[in-house]
């Protein structure tokens, strides 16, 4: 007995799984070819889970800048950014992102995670409340738990169920802050935004979005959700991250608040970390830049979405309700799933396997994200991974398979 | 007990038979998790049949609190006096 012991039943479902054949979470790459393929335990792999979405991590721009500043200011800042101060690539990146929003102010955090955890801790403290979609991501939970709000969960994509909370909160000292997020990592549905925005309105609260997985990725230039169904301005405060469509790390959030920068004072996710290196800084510049100025990256992005959804819903398998660049694939149990992600990986198709209580539903599910870099042939070849394995782990019945093509 | 927790008793019982989908019997020292075998995601369910059937909202604070059916009750009843 340690004093580690007491996760012990987390250890025994890992070993479930280990017992059967695999470790996922020991997954090494030998090498990473491009944003889409990879090297492991020798043999090519197509990369399918790496929410790389424009796949930028691998540009030559992007790389060059990297270089070019970790050359010229070194590996790293070494501290934070009250104490050891800024660098001129901090000011700049935070200067390109409150212009590619159209807001005032924004605020460059050292991982997503942080972001969320700075932003909300902030905002919200002892006497207010937060209003949390039931499925929002671990940084949204532990963010909530660090600024001592009293935090209230909202059925799913239930805009009636948050007005019904706000609606009992009618009267109650403290200020309300909704959270949703663009696209919700797991099953790569959107958030009701408009509904949202209405009940933000109605209610005078606060409204928060979480654009990680929907930067790049929806609206016309790829602000995300807000922009794509035109509540932007109903959006109080956008969060988002580097770590994905922009393929670095870190993470931001923007706003049009005039108090925004006492955030800088008091945020202590922001406050007591290390800032991002320059070649991170410096290439994450370069990616947003990309980013507007290549929107062809997101119209291929949207194909392969599109190709990958269509093309499995097509032989009959049970995928999130709409085409975006996540496409979850529902398992029937945990047993299929781990052989299904295994046979996978064999066939040379590499996805994230996700199992409860990280699921919104209590099924496992095989998690892909395309990328913008994906060829429509590396699409068609999951496709015919999926439907080859499916076949072979009897979970394609020929009836389903037609059933789904004539949908 | 006062009728009506023990009305609130028999509310909460038919709840936890709708969310489970079998019979329960449970008295105020039954452990929701241990005893009735319900995973987060049920307790999550249960929680939210809870909170519309009384037309509360259970913060996550207090829902950490509740172990047993008697705790629940004793948190219903003080949001509902708005404690």
């Amino acid at each position: 007995m340690t004093i580690l012991a007491k996760h012990a039943m987390y250890k025994a479902a890992y070993d479930a799984v280990k017992n059967m054949g695999i470790e996922p979470l020991s997954v090494r790459f030998d090498d990473v070819l491009s944003p889409t393929e990879g090297v492991l335990a020798g043999k090519k792999t197509i990369l399918l889970g790496t929410n790389n979405y424009l796949g930028l991590t691998f540009d030559p721009a992007c790389i060059e800048k990297s270089i070019e500043a970790t050359k010229h200011q070194g590996t790293g800042t070494t501290g934070s950014r009250i104490a050891n101060g800024s660098y001129d690539g901090h000011l700049r990146l935070e200067q390109d992102l409150a212009k590619f929003y159209g807001r005032k102010h924004a605020m460059v955090f050292t991982t997503g995670y942080q972001a969320n955890l700075g932003v909300l801790s902030t905002l919200v403290g002892r006497g207010d409340h937060l209003m949390l979609d039931a499925d929002s991501h671990a940084s949204i939970y532990d963010g909530s738990r660090l600024g001592h709000a009293e935090v209230i969960r909202f059925r799913h994509n239930n805009p009636d169920d948050l007005y019904k909370r706000l609606r009992r909160l009618e009267g109650v000292p403290g200020d309300k802050l909704i959270v949703v997020e663009g696209i919700y990592s797991m099953l790569g549905d959107t958030a009701p935004l408009k509904e949202i925005a209405h009940v933000k309105r109605e209610t005078g609260a606060c409204l928060l979005v979480d654009e990680a997985h929907s930067l790049g990725v929806l609206g016309e230039t790829g602000r995300g959700l807000a922009e794509a169904v035109g509540v932007e301005a109903d959006v109080d405060f956008i969060v988002g991250t580097f770590s994905k469509s922009l393929g670095s790390v870190g993470g931001f959030c923007v706003s049009d608040n005039p108090d925004f920068d006492v955030m800088r004072l008091v945020s202590r996710p922001y406050m007591f970390t290390a800032s991002l290196p320059p070649g991170v800084i410096a290439s994450t510049i370069e990616a947003l830049r990309q980013m507007q100025a290549r929107p062809q990256l997101r119209a291929d992005l949207m194909r392969n979405a599109h190709r990958l959804h269509d093309g499995l819903t097509a032989l009959g398998f049970e995928t999130g309700p709409e085409a975006n660049p996540i496409v979850a694939v529902v398992m029937p149990n945990q047993e299929i799933a781990v052989a299904f992600w295994k046979m996978l990986l064999e066939s040379g198709v590499y996805l994230n396997l996700a199992v409860p209580p990280a699921t919104p539903t209590n099924q496992p599910l095989l998690r892909s994200s395309v990328s913008a870099a994906h060829t429509i042939q590396q699409i068609d070849t999951a496709i015919e991974a999926f439907g080859h394995v499916g076949r072979q782990l009897g979970i394609l019945s020929a009836d389903k398979r037609r059933a789904g093509v004539a949908n | 007990m006062d009728v009506s927790s023990r009305s609130m008793r028999d509310d909460i019982a038919s709840i936890f038979e709708q969310v489970l989908n079998r019979p329960v019997q449970i008295t105020d020292e039954t452990d929701i998790v241990e005893d009735l075998g319900m995973d987060s995601l049920g307790v999550m369910n249960f929680v939210m049949a809870i909170e519309d059937f009384y037309d509360i909202s259970i913060p996550l604070d207090r829902i950490s609190q509740v172990q047993t059916v008697g705790d629940l009750i004793q948190a219903v009843e003080e949001l509902r006096k708005g404690a």
